[in-house]
């Protein structure tokens, strides 16, 4: 953020060559109190995955109520005590399960473990910069973030049971003790844990915009940037300016609830009690929370839509097609993104106008995410495209994103809301295009990195088992929930046995509980592949092995801090010159031919 | 017993994964990294095929067994509800379109253009007249569904028809209430205040409009053919009035009313042979996480003819006379239920 950050890359390379000399890391400051970037994102990583662990075995246990409503599960009481008691989930544990699955895979996975962990390891690496323009910010950044894992954790602990209000906590449900066990302290800690998370995400997004800016090796123009640092770059300024918001709604029901504001509280009675308050609005807090909430939904997409659209690339051996297109359109997605949170809210009694004003603006979304499908599309078309299990789980994103997407124009268009509103058709969109669809970029991300995170590649074969079953699963889970969704069948339902209209479904949510067990486990696979490769996995043996343009793989296999052994390389081209001039590639930092072809 | 089995076979088919796994990566060294990349190319392409093969007939399939458990098939239960189906089918047609085709393209270029010996890829980066082709076309399309939606929307969210039936619906911790205003037509004003076990929606009985009001739980009865207008309050969390059939949903917020309105088409009787379910009821579901019960959180609608429901109506004791009836027989109005009020209210706690 000072000039400093503006010097010459010559500058940084011999200041470090300097310093590496003079300087023994031991392991506190090497794996624990890092400032090294690419630690910092191992530590993201693994601290994302350890939740994803937790989070998608939350699902697994909801799940079983959900698919054997009849069934006992004795074992579920040894492990959960009371709240699993006579081996059957109380309602009010099923509804926690469910909070903080969402919870934990919309923040502490998708949000920190995706963008923590590819921001803070592909942003230097690809810009060519020695590390983030702040490494104690972004080493504070993740030890932020590690509190309020931790304050999270804890809150699964208490005796009231940790927060059961759903991930969107609406007051006044989570804001009176007298409404749910889990509205009493378990809420309290996961406001706590939410405002630590938000530091988190502040003090790293802070520091990938000002890196991004500032940091860019010579000849880094802005228009030569990979689309994952464009994705990467959006995704962070969404977050700097919408999670503060959050912050102060976050604050203020935290208020409403220890020190008797009315800021979400009026006219109430509960529990045979008069409550006080008066004035306040519950639909104020909707507004505060979806005002982050939907550029949230951004936050996670569009570093999945980044990592994408370069591995689609790499391995098509093809430019992307419409490097501009692809920067305007996520340029474009992350203005609206700012523009629509009140879709959430048509069934509010939100004024109708204000309502068709937010239809026109949501629908609008669907063109740049048009364009970027068929710029996709068209990046395949004539490549000569090589199967890593990266390029499977890219095009795998890309196919979710179309299934996902085209229901959003459904629940876009406020008429169509009124039917559709908080159903299963709401839960299959929502886990397709944000849920499943990001986790594909991710893993995508994961596959196609690791070698330069780790030094090893991840075994193939368990790789190809991991895409292929969760591809499969995933729409076996989540693609017959549209029609229970058709049926009008709510979300956040602890049992539809006693519904005349709804139980005709019981052996459908059956079949989605058993494979989602599947899927889970194939997980387990994969994260088992993950640990055993970073030990055992078979060693990188070239510097380039996926054959790519960007400047990571410039760097020594297993780069030290400071990334480049001398100067930084100077970059001369964009970074997508796949098969120009018959040549298979052409690395960013290769200057330009005489008789190089102008394009 | 059975988990502890199915852990353990988990755990074996891990363990031949694992195994197997190892072995393929031993296996590729021998034969040539070169070659085993080469295969494994030509397999996960033709599995690229299967998946969009199988995928299609899935989606259909799917339709098959599902479709017939939607409400679509049996149609709208509201009048106003049959725009509403009549925009999904369009927009169900305009997006499946998309989607078959665009799976289409991405699965099959997946397949035709993998990586050959022979094969050199199409150096093709941009190409300005096809990117505004799918920037308008899209735009073209979504402007027709905007129209219309809003076209719907503006219709279903404005007033309700003079000649509407008014009843209150109000939402608690886990049940819903209903309020008929009686002969004249009008609520009793309401004041959260004055709640009381007894009087439990706080109706202010010093208003002379609220003496003829009926109040009945959990099911509520509405004549087929007439527009029928929901004030919709809570009392404690945020809940929702989701009526699937009628195609309609509404938040009950506490201290801010909502309404929603529609027409309906066919009586309870009617949709039992419509549907050909001698179970079938109009329910109420709770559409918004309303704590530990929300799933429970259930109401009926019974639709009938317009002489069953008079004859309903004129069956309801008004709750005013229901609470203050048999303590005092003559109540003279204004002074009597003050005093009644004040006394319920202290006890209550």
């Amino acid at each position: 953020m000072s000039v400093a950050t503006l010097q010459h890359a010559d500058v940084h390379g011999a200041h470090d060559a300097h310093h590496e000399h003079h300087h023994h890391e031991t392991f506190i400051t090497k794996y624990v109190f890092s400032q090294d970037h690419k630690m910092i994102a191992r530590q993201f990583l693994i601290t994302g995955i350890i939740w994803a662990i937790i989070g998608g075995l939350f699902s697994v246990v909801f799940r079983l109520q959900l698919g054997y409503p009849e069934s006992t599960f004795p074992w579920l009481e040894d492990i959960l005590g009371h709240w699993a008691a006579g081996g059957k989930l109380k309602p009010e544990f099923y509804y926690a399960l469910v909070t903080m699955h969402g919870t934990i895979l919309v923040f502490f996975v998708l949000t920190a473990g995706l963008s923590g962990t590819f921001a803070n390891f592909l942003i230097p690496l690809q810009i060519g910069a020695r590390d983030m323009a702040s490494p104690f910010l972004n080493m504070l950044s993740y030890w932020f973030f590690f509190l309020a894992s931790i304050i999270m954790f804890c809150s699964l602990f208490v005796q009231t049971g940790p927060a059961s209000g759903g991930w969107t906590i609406y007051p006044p449900l989570s804001a009176l003790g007298d409404a749910s066990s889990g509205a009493k302290i378990g809420m309290d800690l996961w406001l706590v844990s939410m405002a630590m998370f938000i530091v988190s995400s502040l003090l790293g997004g802070l520091n990938y915009i000002t890196t991004i800016l500032n940091m860019r090796t010579k000849g880094m123009s802005m228009t030569r940037l990979p689309l994952t640092i464009w994705a990467l770059f959006f995704t962070a300024v969404l977050g700097v300016l919408s999670f503060p918001v959050l912050l102060s709604g976050a604050i203020l029901l935290l208020f409403d609830r220890n020190l008797g504001t009315s800021f979400y509280l009026s006219d109430i009675v509960i529990a045979g009690k008069i409550l006080p308050n008066e004035g306040g609005s519950a639909i104020l807090f909707q507004h505060l929370f979806w005002f982050l909430g939907h550029p949230e939904v951004y936050i996670i997409l569009l570093p999945a839509m980044g990592m994408s659209s370069e591995i689609i690339s790499v391995n098509s051996r093809k430019p992307i097609f419409g490097y501009m297109a692809m920067v305007g359109s996520l340029f474009a997605i992350a203005i609206l993104a700012f523009l629509v949170w009140a879709h959430h809210m048509f069934v509010t009694g939100l004024n109708p106008f204000l309502g068709s004003v937010f239809v026109l603006l949501t629908l609008l979304i669907a063109v740049p995410s048009a364009i970027k499908v068929f710029n996709w599309l068209t990046t395949l078309w004539k490549g000569s495209i090589r199967f890593t299990p990266g390029m499977l789980f890219a095009i795998g994103f890309v196919s979710l994103f179309i299934s996902g997407g085209l229901t959003g124009i459904f629940l876009g268009n406020s008429a169509l809301d009124l039917h559709l509103h908080d159903t299963y058709f709401v839960v299959a969109h929502f886990h397709i295009v944000m849920g499943v669809a990001s986790f594909f970029g991710m893993f995508a991300g994961v596959y196609h990195w690791f070698p330069k995170m780790f030094g090893r590649y991840l075994n193939n074969t368990m790789a190809y088992i991991h895409f292929w079953v969760t591809i499969v699963g995933a729409y076996l889970i989540f693609w017959p929930m549209h029609y229970e969704g058709l049926a009008g069948m709510p979300r956040r339902y602890y049992d539809y046995s006693n519904w005349e209209s709804f139980k005709m479904f019981g052996g459908l949510n059956e079949f989605i509980s058993f494979v989602a067990m599947i899927v889970f486990a194939v997980q387990l696979l994969f994260v088992f592949n993950f640990f055993y490769s970073i030990f055992k996995g078979r060693k990188v043996t070239t510097l380039n092995p996926w054959g790519s343009n960007t400047l990571e793989w410039t760097t020594p296999i297993k780069p030290g801090h400071g990334n480049w052994v001398g100067e930084i390389p100077e970059v001369h081209r964009g970074a997508y010159d796949y098969g120009k001039d018959g040549k298979e590639f052409i690395p960013q930092n290769t200057p330009v031919g005489e008789n190089e072809s102008h394009h | 017993m059975k988990e502890f089995l199915m852990v353990a076979l988990g755990a074996l088919i891990f363990v031949v994964i694992f195994q197997i796994a190892k072995a393929s990566e031993y296996v590729s060294v021998l034969k040539g990294e070169e070659k085993t990349r080469k295969q494994n190319n030509r397999i996960n392409a033709f599995l690229l095929m299967g998946l969009l093969v199988f995928g299609l007939i899935g989606v259909w399939y799917c339709n098959e067994l599902f479709y017939g458990k939607t409400l679509f098939p049996q149609g709208s239960a509201s009048v106003e509800g049959e725009s509403l189906d009549q925009m999904f089918m369009i927009t169900t047609t305009v997006t499946g379109v998309v989607f078959v085709l665009t799976q289409i393209l991405l699965f099959w270029f997946s397949y035709k253009y993998q990586e050959t010996d022979d094969r050199k890829a199409f150096y093709y980066p941009h190409n300005n007249k096809l990117e505004l082709l799918w920037t308008t076309v899209p735009a073209i399309f979504l402007t027709v569904l905007v129209v219309f939606g809003l076209k719907y929307w503006f219709k279903i969210t404005a007033d309700a028809p003079k000649d509407a039936i008014v009843v209150e619906v109000t939402g608690h911790q886990f049940a819903w209430e209903f309020r008929y205003p009686g002969a004249d037509k009008m609520l009793g004003k309401k004041d959260y205040k004055l709640t009381t076990s007894k009087n439990n929606l706080g109706v202010d009985f010093n208003d002379p409009a609220s003496k003829d009001d009926i109040h009945v739980n959990t099911t509520m009865h509405i004549p087929v053919g007439v527009p029928v207008k929901m004030v919709i309050n809570s009392q404690d969390v945020i809940h929702d009035v989701g009526l699937p059939h009628f195609r309609l949903k509404m938040d009950a917020v506490p201290g801010i009313p909502t309404t929603q309105w529609f027409t309906p088409k066919f009586t309870t009787e009617e949709m039992k042979k419509k549907t050909n379910n001698p179970n079938f009821v109009y329910e109420i579901a709770c559409d918004q996480l309303c704590g530990a019960n929300h799933f429970a959180m259930r109401g009926v609608i019974v639709v009938e003819t317009m002489e069953e429901y008079k004859k309903w109506l004129a069956e309801q004791k008004s709750e005013y006379d229901a609470l203050f009836e048999k303590k005092a027989p003559a109540p003279t109005p204004d002074s009597n239920a003050t005093k009644q009020t004040a006394q319920v209210l202290p006890v209550q706690k």
